[in-house]
């Protein structure tokens, strides 16, 4: 089955992880700028963080068929520094016009302080003015509940924004309900211990059914499995539901949700969908 | 959207799996246990009992109880605590 992950950052993962992903059925990733492991010092890292992620990655993921989107932000982690975050939003329309960049992101918080909230809403501010798309991240663990909370109490707050152009990530069981109802679309990012599993994610598509819910592996650095999307196809079939309803969650609601961006461009492929993953 | 499985399909596919988790969980506390020093007074001690008590919880959603039992609470004021501006709409 074909799918896209609308949230995995390859600049973490070697070649061969690509290759991978083709032999899956993966016809196109989508990766969000995010925290690399470390601080990084100046904006001109970012600068090339940005390029890397607009004209390196891109040619990567060609090799093996790949399409590569991807999003633009200074991280919620290193917001806590607002002078820095403020020279890398001022840098990022330089790069807006770049083929595939789709949006902002992913903006977020992470420990829920004072300036990461700030520089949140100096994100949003940048996606109105330049009428971007928002991916946005959820904290971990104990955080992820008044994080998340904070987070719609400010994107609520703001009537300028297109809820249908907003997607939040990282959604769990307990959080989940609270972005659909306010017509965002949600992330599930299958991810060891912190967040969800294959399972726990087919499990919340049975009890809110798969509109505007997407699924990704949000392969990084850490502990992560960059097939983990299709991780889920396996449990959705072995569960018995039907190949539209998986392929509606893995590939038409990723696909439905980056037409927004006035960048994207997507040709599917010309050869047969083949089940590429066996139960 | 129910899941297409019926509930004896779905304890005959997980039983085994879902009594490995148990005996996990018995062996970490058993672990704990037998450790030098004490974990009394330790409040991630009650949250894991606590956690252990709502698996026994019938017409609840067990998995999110779960979830806001190890989560933080939502302070609707937070803006006014962060000096914030108020929303916008």
């Amino acid at each position: 089955m074909y799918y896209l992950d609308p949230h995995i950052h390859m600049v973490s993962r070697i070649t061969d992880d690509y290759e991978t992903l083709a032999r899956m059925g993966c016809v196109g990733v989508s990766e969000p700028a995010f925290w690399p492991g470390f601080d990084r010092g100046s904006a001109e890292g970012f600068r090339d963080y940005f390029r890397q992620l607009t004209e390196y990655e891109p040619k990567r993921a060609a090799q093996f068929g790949l399409k590569h989107y991807t999003w633009l932000c200074i991280n919620a982690k290193e917001a806590e520094n607002v002078e820095l975050s403020r020279e890398v939003i001022r840098m990022i329309p330089e790069f807006l016009d770049c083929p595939n960049v789709l949006g902002i992101g992913e903006i977020g918080l992470n420990k829920n302080t004072r300036n990461e909230s700030t520089i949140f809403l100096e994100h949003v501010e940048l996606a109105v003015r330049y009428e971007q798309p928002i991916l946005i991240h959820t904290p971990h663990l104990e955080d992820k509940y008044m994080g998340t909370r904070m987070i719609l109490d400010m994107l609520t707050g703001d009537s300028r924004l297109d809820r249908g152009r907003v997607l939040v990530d990282h959604v769990e069981e307990h959080t989940v309900r609270h972005v659909l109802e306010n017509g965002f679309w949600a992330g599930m990012t299958l991810y060891p211990v912190s967040k969800c599993t294959p399972a726990r994610a087919a499990d919340i598509v049975e009890m809110y059914g798969p509109e505007r819910l997407l699924v990704n592996s949000a392969g990084d650095w850490g502990p992560s499995r960059p097939t983990a999307v299709p991780d889920f196809i396996v449990e959705m079939r072995r569960r018995g539901h039907p190949e539209s309803l998986i392929r509606r969650i893995v590939y038409e609601n990723p696909l439905e949700f980056f037409r927004q961006s006035g960048h994207f461009e997507y040709t599917p492929p010309d050869v047969p969908e083949a089940a590429a993953i066996e139960t | 959207m129910p899941t297409p499985m019926a509930a004896e399909a779905v304890l005959n596919r997980e039983f085994l799996e879902i009594r490995a988790k148990l005996l996990e969980i018995a062996a970490s506390l058993d672990r704990i246990d037998r450790g030098g020093g004490s974990v009394e007074g330790d409040s991630r001690m009650d949250l894991i009992l606590e956690g252990l008590s709502l698996l026994r919880e019938d017409g609840v959603a067990r998995a999110e109880a779960i979830q806001l039992l190890f989560s933080r609470q939502y302070d609707e004021n937070w803006r006014e605590q962060y000096k914030l501006a108020p929303r916008k709409a």
